[in-house]
């Protein structure tokens, strides 16, 4: 996976802050190989969502550099996807018409559309409710399409914005192990916000640990289960102290703050 | 989930026909108010049964004042969609032009139409011309800003999306925004509806033109009261109702084509 040197995303001395707000971000570094999977985990107010928002190209940084694939953010719209916390499907279009709005609002020919809307709602096994609107959907079953319409445009990069936060722990433990075979045959690099450390120590390859107010990148957590995980890393031990262990930074980290 | 037991049965049954009850209830009162009047006061509510006799009897005129006064209608509530729709985009842009717009809306919404009807009469003269810009004045205002809430109130997320999307301003605009405001754009035409049969009669009252026998209802309503035909002239104010009905029957209708497959206010489990 890593044939290549040069990071896919980097930040480099990174600073946000909204109009004269008060500084949000201060002095963020981190970079991301090809492949990685980051998660970023910490208090709430501690920043994660803005450095999506920022590697997207949605909100510019006000100091230090982003590069993403080798340009800047707004540039690389193309090779991005973003899934949001709110599975954001417009209530009006079939599921198969809302996977197909990104590829629409880039001019891709209808004919193209439809096959690869198809084949993304395959990817989550939704194949079969092409055309059911959304509210005829299960809050697990939109948070899908969202996905699938992310994957839809065949990214390099994958944000995701605390994105099964407002499933039940069932539902969210299987979509995981979905998203990670999805990974497994699409190869993107991910990054991923979420509060849940069980999430996270699951998914990731790296976790990056922020502190609030303002937010600062605290830790970073390298972890090494081989992927494909399963219900079985769930339940190994070594997965199980893992998580202790990050929720044990999390929880200095929020001492921090008080 | 019920049962399709003897109760819902009885109570499908009731609700289907209580309207109905309430109905030959009211004309029942009706005809005992009249029958209670004194022989010198009985012309001032005229019976069911001369109320009838006249829709029988100027049944044509009647008609013919309904098709003058539902073209004033129509046109007017047609024109009052599609301007209240361009401005509505025109003022969804941004809050600047909100707020230099706004305030002569409401001038136009505040002058009372009794007034403007002269002017207009002045302006482009008695007829279809006058009653048609009458009701599109009356409609006009509520449809404005109902479109125009639903315009700046899609959902930011959503908007967020488009823009990740690296979406057009007129892809957000016609593909995002404008769908998203159909219901509020449904919600105000709803209004309309009710507004254009009651524009076009005042309309026809104050700016109608009666040469050649062309006078809506409005009209009709001037000689009947003057001449003190009081059953000729509930017949008149019932083909009003009816018009009123037909008009929000008709939006009602377009709405549940272009909502009823998306929105949650179609969902059945609501109901």
């Amino acid at each position: 996976m890593r044939e290549a040197q040069t990071p896919i995303v980097e930040l480099k001395g990174v600073e946000k802050r909204y109009g004269d707000g008060p500084l949000v971000l201060d002095n963020i570094s981190f970079s991301a190989e090809r492949g990685d999977f980051v998660t970023l985990i910490g208090p709430s107010g501690c920043g994660k969502s803005t450095i999506l928002r920022l590697i997207s190209g949605l909100n510019p940084v006000s100091a230090g550099s982003i590069v993403v694939d080798g340009m800047e953010p707004s540039k690389a719209v193309e090779r991005l996807a973003f899934v949001f916390q709110e599975p954001t499907l417009l209530p009006w279009l079939t599921v198969s018409q809302n996977v197909e709005v990104p590829m629409r609002l880039h001019g891709t020919q209808a004919a193209t559309r439809t096959e690869t809307a198809r084949r993304s709602l395959e990817l989550v096994r939704l194949a079969d409710r092409m055309d059911y609107y959304p509210r005829q959907l299960s809050g697990g079953q939109k948070m899908r399409v969202s996905i699938a319409r992310a994957l839809s445009v065949s990214p390099r990069i994958m944000l995701l914005d605390e994105p099964f936060g407002a499933l039940d722990e069932m539902t969210r433990d299987h979509l995981n192990e979905e998203l990670l075979a999805i990974r497994q045959q699409l190869a993107w690099t991910a990054f991923f916000v979420t509060h849940s450390v069980a999430e996270a120590v699951f998914l990731s390859n790296r976790i990056l640990v922020f502190s609030a107010n303002p937010g600062r990148l605290h830790d970073e957590i390298r972890v090494d289960f081989p992927y494909p995980r399963t219900e079985e890393t769930r339940e190994s031990e070594p997965y199980q102290r893992l998580v202790a262990e990050v929720s044990k930074i999390l929880r200095s980290v929020e001492r921090l703050k008080a | 989930m019920s049962a399709p037991g003897t109760g819902s049965r009885f109570s499908r049954l009731a609700r289907n026909l209580l309207p109905v009850a309430t109905g030959v209830g009211m004309i029942l009162a009706w005809y005992a108010v009249c029958l209670g009047l004194s022989a010198d006061h009985r012309f001032l509510l005229p019976s069911p049964r001369e109320v009838a006799q006249a829709f029988a009897e100027k049944g044509p005129t009647l008609w013919s004042a309904a098709l003058s006064t539902g073209s004033g209608a129509v046109l007017g509530f047609g024109m009052a969609v599609f301007l209240s729709f361009a401005l509505a985009l025109f003022l969804s842009l941004s809050a600047l032009i909100r707020a230099s717009f706004y305030p002569y809306l409401m001038v136009l919404q505040m002058t009372p139409i009794i007034v403007i009807a002269p002017i207009l009469v002045l302006w482009v003269g008695p007829g279809l011309g006058s009653v048609t810009i009458i009701t599109f004045l009356i409609c006009f205002f509520p449809m404005v800003v109902n479109t125009t809430q639903g315009l700046i109130s899609t959902d930011r997320n959503l908007v967020d999306f488009f823009r990740m999307c690296k979406a057009s301003k007129l892809q957000e605009i016609f593909l995002l925004r404008v769908p998203a405001a159909l219901p509020y754009f449904f919600t105000g035409l709803k209004i309309g509806a009710t507004l254009a049969p009651i524009g076009a009669i005042v309309g026809d009252y104050i700016a109608g033109n009666s040469a050649g026998g062309q006078g809506g209802l409005g009209f009709l309503t001037i000689v009947y009261s003057s001449q003190f035909q009081m059953g000729a002239l509930f017949a008149t104010a019932a083909v009003g109702c009816l018009m009123g009905f037909v008009f929000v029957a008709g939006v009602v209708a377009l709405s549940w084509l272009a909502l009823h497959k998306w929105h949650d206010s179609f969902s059945r489990s609501d109901t």
